[in-house]
Formats: C-alpha cells, sequence, structure tokens
C-alpha cells in the first residue's frame, strides 16, 4: 500500500545516455542480427507469403477450391486455366494448395502456443517450488515420454476420435511434455542463483519471484525451444491428417489432400507428391528461421 | 552393478503403471461408452446392458482398471469391439511384420547414420560438414509417409523396378529374395530420418572425443592410427548407443504412417483399421504393446551404460 504511494510521489529518474553510443536494449539487439541474417530473412520472407497466402485465399487463389470437373481429372503441371493440374475430382491444386495452407499452418502453429502456456507454467511451478511437487510433475511427464511422439498423437487423436479440435488437443499434449522439461531444467538452474536468493531474503513472494525474476530468465530459452518445435508440429499435424484424424474432407489440408491423392500415385505420381512440397517447405523454413533465431537471442542449446 | 540395475528398476516400474494408467484412459476418453460406436442404431436397452456387461463396461473405473490390468498381465487383451475376437490374436502377425520391418529400418540407418558420421567427423571439410547438417535438418522436416510416397512414385510408378505396397506373396514374412524386394522402399522410408539424427550426432561426438587430451597423449606416446581410432570408438560408444536408443524408438513410432503408405500388414496399419472403425480395445492394445517395448528398450540402453562407461554406476 505505502510503497505505492511512495512509487507514485517519486518524480522519474531520468537515465542518462552515454554520448556518441546508440543503446540498444535486448530485443532491439535481438531484431537487429536476425535482419543481418540472410537465411532467416529468405525463410521469414517465404513464411509470411505463406501465411499471407492462407489468411487471404478467397482473393489469392485463381480458382474454387471445391469446384469438381469429372472431364479434367488429374490433369498435369502447366494444364491451361490449371498452373498446377488438378487433383483426382478435378479441382485445381493451387487453389487448394493456397487453401491448404489455412488448416495446415493452424494445426503446426496452435498446438505449439498452447503447448508452450501450459508447459511453461508446469515447468515453472515444478522447477521453482522443487521437492514434491517437482517429483509428481516430472514423474507425470516422464510417463508421457514414454511414448515416441507420433504414438502418442495417433493413439490420443484415434481415442477422441477424428477433428480439428481433438488433433489440436493431441498435438498440445505431445508438445506440453517436452517444453515442461526443457522450462524445468532452466527453472531449477535459475532458482539457485544469487539474485533469486536476494529477492527472497527481501520479503518477495513467490509469485513475484517468478514473475519478475524467473519469467525475465528462462523465456528466451523457452521460447527459442518452442519455435525449433513448430517445424516438428507441422509435420506431425500433417501425418494426422493423412490419417484421416483431422478434418473431415472436402476441406482442403495438405495432409488429407495428400491421403486423398495417394490413390493416383500410379496415374499422375506428380500431382500425388505435391502436397508434400508445401508441407517440406513450411517444415525447413521454421526449422531454419529458428536455428536463426536461437543464434541471435544467444542462446545456448 | 546389482545396486544400478535396481535403481533402474525402480525408475521404470512407476513409469509403467503409468503408462498402463494412459493407455487404459484410451477407451473412455471418448464421450459416451467404447459400446456406442459399434452398436445397432436402434438396439433395445436390455441389448446394450448385456453387450457392456460381457465386456465388464458397466462396473466402475477403477474396478475396471484393476481387472484389465491383471488380465494384460496374464497375456489377455481384451477383445476387438469391431470383430469379437482376442485383441492378442491379431496383435502378434502385425508386431512380428512390424519387427521385421524396423529390424531392416535400424540396420540401414545405423550402418548408414554411423558410417557418414565418422566420414564426416574425419574428413574436417567445410562441404562435408554443410552437406551432413542439411541432410539432418531435411530429415527432421521431411514427412516420412511423404518420402515414402516420393519413393514409390520414383521406383515403383516412373522406374518398375519395385513393388509398390503389401509384404509379397507370403503375408507371414520371411527374408527370401522376393520378399526382400518388397521390404527394400518401406525400409529405406523408415531408415532415412533416423539416419541423418545419427550421423550428425555421432559426427559431432567424435569430434568432441577426439580433441580430448587422452588422445592427443596416445598420440605423443606414438599409438598407431588404428589403435587410436578404436580408443575414440570405445569413448563415443556410449552417447551413440543414448542416441540410438532414443532414434529407434521414433523410428518405430515413425512406422505407423509409413505402414499406412506401403500397406504393410504391421502394428501401424492394425492401428489405422482400429481407428477407422473406433475399435478402442484393439488402439489400446496396440499402443500398450508398443509403448511396453520403448519402455523395455530404453531400460536395456541404461543397463548396457555402464559396460560402455563404467564412471555411470558411481553417479
Amino acid at each position: 500500500m505505502s510503497s505505492s504511494i511512495a512509487k507514485s510521489s517519486q518524480p522519474p529518474i531520468e537515465i542518462m545516455r552515454r554520448p556518441g553510443r546508440i543503446q540498444l536494449t535486448y530485443w532491439q539487439g535481438v531484431r537487429r542480427r536476425l535482419s543481418r541474417d540472410p537465411i532467416s530473412m529468405v525463410c521469414a520472407g517465404i513464411l509470411v507469403l505463406m501465411i499471407a497466402a492462407a489468411i487471404f485465399a478467397p482473393w489469392v487463389a485463381p480458382m474454387d477450391p471445391y469446384k469438381t470437373s469429372m472431364l479434367q481429372r488429374l490433369q498435369p503441371i502447366g494444364t491451361a486455366g490449371h498452373l498446377l493440374g488438378t487433383d483426382e475430382l478435378g479441382r485445381d491444386m493451387l487453389s487448394r494448395l493456397i487453401y491448404g495452407g489455412r488448416v495446415s499452418l493452424l494445426m503446426g502453429l496452435l498446438p505449439i502456443a498452447i503447448a508452450t502456456l501450459i508447459g511453461s507454467a508446469f515447468g515453472i511451478v515444478a522447477g521453482f517450488f522443487g521437492g514434491k511437487t517437482n517429483m509428481v510433475i516430472m514423474r507425470i511427464t516422464d510417463v508421457f515420454f514414454a511414448f515416441p511422439s507420433v504414438l502418442l498423437a495417433v493413439g490420443l487423436a484415434g481415442a477422441l476420435g477424428a477433428g480439428l479440435v481433438n488433433c489440436l488437443v493431441s498435438l498440445a499434449v505431445v508438445f506440453t511434455r517436452a517444453i515442461t522439461r526443457v522450462a524445468e531444467s532452466a527453472t531449477t538452474q535459475i532458482r539457485n542463483h544469487d539474485f533469486v536468493e536476494a529477492a527472497r531474503a527481501t520479503g518477495a513472494s513467490a509469485p513475484r519471484i517468478i514473475v519478475g525474476h524467473v519469467l525475465t530468465n528462462v523465456s528466451s530459452l523457452i521460447l527459442t525451444y518452442a519455435s525449433s518445435l513448430i517445424s516438428v508440429s507441422i509435420v506431425l499435424a500433417s501425418g494426422l491428417s493423412f490419417l484421416g484424424l483431422g478434418i473431415a474432407p472436402p476441406t482442403a489440408d495438405w495432409g488429407l489432400m495428400l491421403n486423398s491423392l495417394r490413390q493416383s500415385i500410379f496415374i499422375a505420381p506428380v500431382n500425388a507428391v505435391m502436397p508434400g512440397i508445401m508441407i517440406l517447405i513450411a517444415s525447413v523454413c521454421f526449422n531454419l528461421l529458428s536455428d536463426g533465431l536461437r543464434t541471435a537471442m544467444e542462446v545456448k542449446p | 552393478m546389482l545396486w544400478y540395475t535396481l535403481r533402474r528398476v525402480a525408475y521404470i516400474l512407476p513409469i509403467l503403471v503409468g503408462v498402463s494408467i494412459v493407455c487404459f484412459s484410451f477407451v473412455h476418453l471418448a464421450p459416451g461408452d467404447p459400446m456406442s460406436a459399434v452398436m445397432p442404431e436402434f438396439a433395445s436397452p436390455e441389448l446394450i446392458a448385456q453387450i457392456k456387461q460381457a465386456y465388464g463396461f458397466d462396473k466402475p473405473l477403477p474396478i475396471q482398471y484393476f481387472r484389465w490390468l491383471g488380465a494384460v498381465l496374464s497375456g489377455d487383451f481384451g477383445m476387438s469391439t469391431r470383430t469379437a475376437r482376442p485383441v492378442w490374436g491379431e496383435l502378434l502377425p502385425a508386431i512380428l511384420n512390424t519387427a521385421q520391418l524396423a529390424i531392416a529400418g535400424v540396420g540401414i540407418s545405423l550402418v548408414l547414420g554411423i558410417g557418414l558420421g565418422v566420414l564426416a567427423a574425419y574428413t574436417r571439410r567445410l562441404a562435408t560438414d554443410r552437406a551432413i547438417t542439411a541432410f539432418a535438418i531435411l530429415g527432421v522436416s521431411l514427412p516420412p509417409y511423404w518420402v515414402g510416397m516420393v519413393l514409390v512414385a520414383i521406383f515403383a510408378v516412373t522406374l518398375g523396378l519395385l513393388p509398390a505396397m503389401g509384404m509379397g506373396p507370403s503375408t507371414s514374412g520371411g527374408f527370401g529374395l522376393e520378399e526382400l524386394r518388397f521390404l527394400i522402399l518401406p525400409a529405406l522410408t523408415l531408415a532415412m530420418i533416423p539416419t541423418g539424427i545419427i550421423a550428425r550426432s555421432v559426427r559431432a561426438t567424435v569430434m568432441d572425443v577426439r580433441k580430448e587430451e587422452f588422445i592427443q597423449t596416445l598420440y605423443a606416446n606414438g599409438l598407431s592410427r588404428r589403435r587410436i581410432f578404436l580408443h575414440v570408438v570405445k569413448n563415443t560408444s556410449r552417447s551413440v548407443l543414448a542416441i540410438m536408443g532414443l532414434q529407434v524408438a521414433q523410428l518405430l513410432g515413425g512406422s505407423i504412417l509409413v505402414e499406412t503408405v506401403f500397406a504393410w500388414p504391421g502394428t501401424g496399419y492394425l492401428l489405422n483399421n482400429a481407428i477407422a472403425t473406433r475399435d478402442l480395445p484393439l488402439l489400446q492394445g496396440t499402443i500398450l504393446a508398443l509403448a511396453f517395448f520403448f519402455v523395455m528398450m530404453n531400460f536395456l540402453v541404461d543397463l548396457a551404460q555402464p559396460f560402455l562407461d563404467p564412471r555411470i554406476k558411481r553417479q
């Protein structure tokens, strides 16, 4: 109570800048280092294009992705009117690939976002409080680590039943266990530092130490780790769609398109493997961008 | 050694219990009961109750869990809700088929991964280094099932060299010349991802060990290059084994998708059928068997570690 009054009555302290030298904050430095890395910038450019095309698909796509044509099935690349040919129902491939990014990219990104929130909460609590809390949380994490990721995702999604939400939930579970583990080990290391001990000695409460001291120190590690999982998530999500566990047809989705085009591989092998190239590009770009981010944020793996 | 073994056993027992709870819950995760998906639409309430009783789904959950666990421990994995046959009967041949595919895949990835990794560590050229790193990144980013489709498109459809799917004339397996042709594409697909990762870590480990002082000492003592290489191998084997254990587990998980592409009648194919028909006991049994296998494999890797590096026992 009294401290907040005292704080507001004080005049703000002017921080003197050293003359002739621009001081960068940490995040400004990260942005500068990242923007000077050509590989990261190319990847970021490709990803921005992909995401923008997916968001503005109705304006970008040349044709209706659901309009079938029995006469123009499995046309090769470069057919008049269909730049990338058509699929097994005569739908325009290019339009479907653009629309497919909507579900496919969402299924790659959203589980990571959810898992980062939940996983870091669990991990920081386990690392900060230690003892029994740590043991319970980490032993449960160990149980989930006993399943390889594909098996866990397929098992959960299969048990819950097909559908977009169920897929998101099972992917989020797969990535939560990994992020919990990373957050826990980072927090355990921070917890033993002197400044945390000092904060505790001045009477700061646990939530305050976590927000003010732990979170600021572990967040860059957790974020770079989470960003490295995005490409894994895109590949895994497409795998679930491929097994028919994701969104229902006729919605365009890269994994689902691969599944239905698989029957046509003997007639039009190039068309059949085309959606995989989109998955590969997105996944490689996220992978390289996350490598660049780790270098720019000066996080040691 | 005995103390170390006991500690590892004490560590995995609670994990096995946890794994069994997770697998048990698979049947009960979805809303409704496991029978609702396979019941006829107009079944009378009496019939529903009777069938639920026959499968044991009418008891409270904790009792169901212990009854299920007891049955599993005596080798009874329950009944498939689709075919009403024992799950184990369908599971066993599938496990054998998956094992055949996995052994081939693991063999390829170990030989290629370790070979490439050691080669890259000894030829310290930028180009080799870049190539291995690019291969590893590509390996992580590639959807395994898509690699399978591309290989089919190239070798089966365009070139017509190898069969596209199935296991060949004898569905029970075997390693004859004809069966081997069916094995090549799925095994290569399965091996591709672990190969990149194993190569990358072998290279890093070998380079680390070569920088250590005792290697310098061996050179100073005038040991032949071949003898020194044996020392390097012995000192890298521990971390290489740990990575291999993890990668083999991931490879088996990936086989779910690869088997679907190649219509290989293994556990992945079985799992796919179970999902398509919502046969939850079959799904549960398959995942339990696979998860148990992974836990045991990691356990064996842990047990093997002290033989390669006696320092672990003292930790």
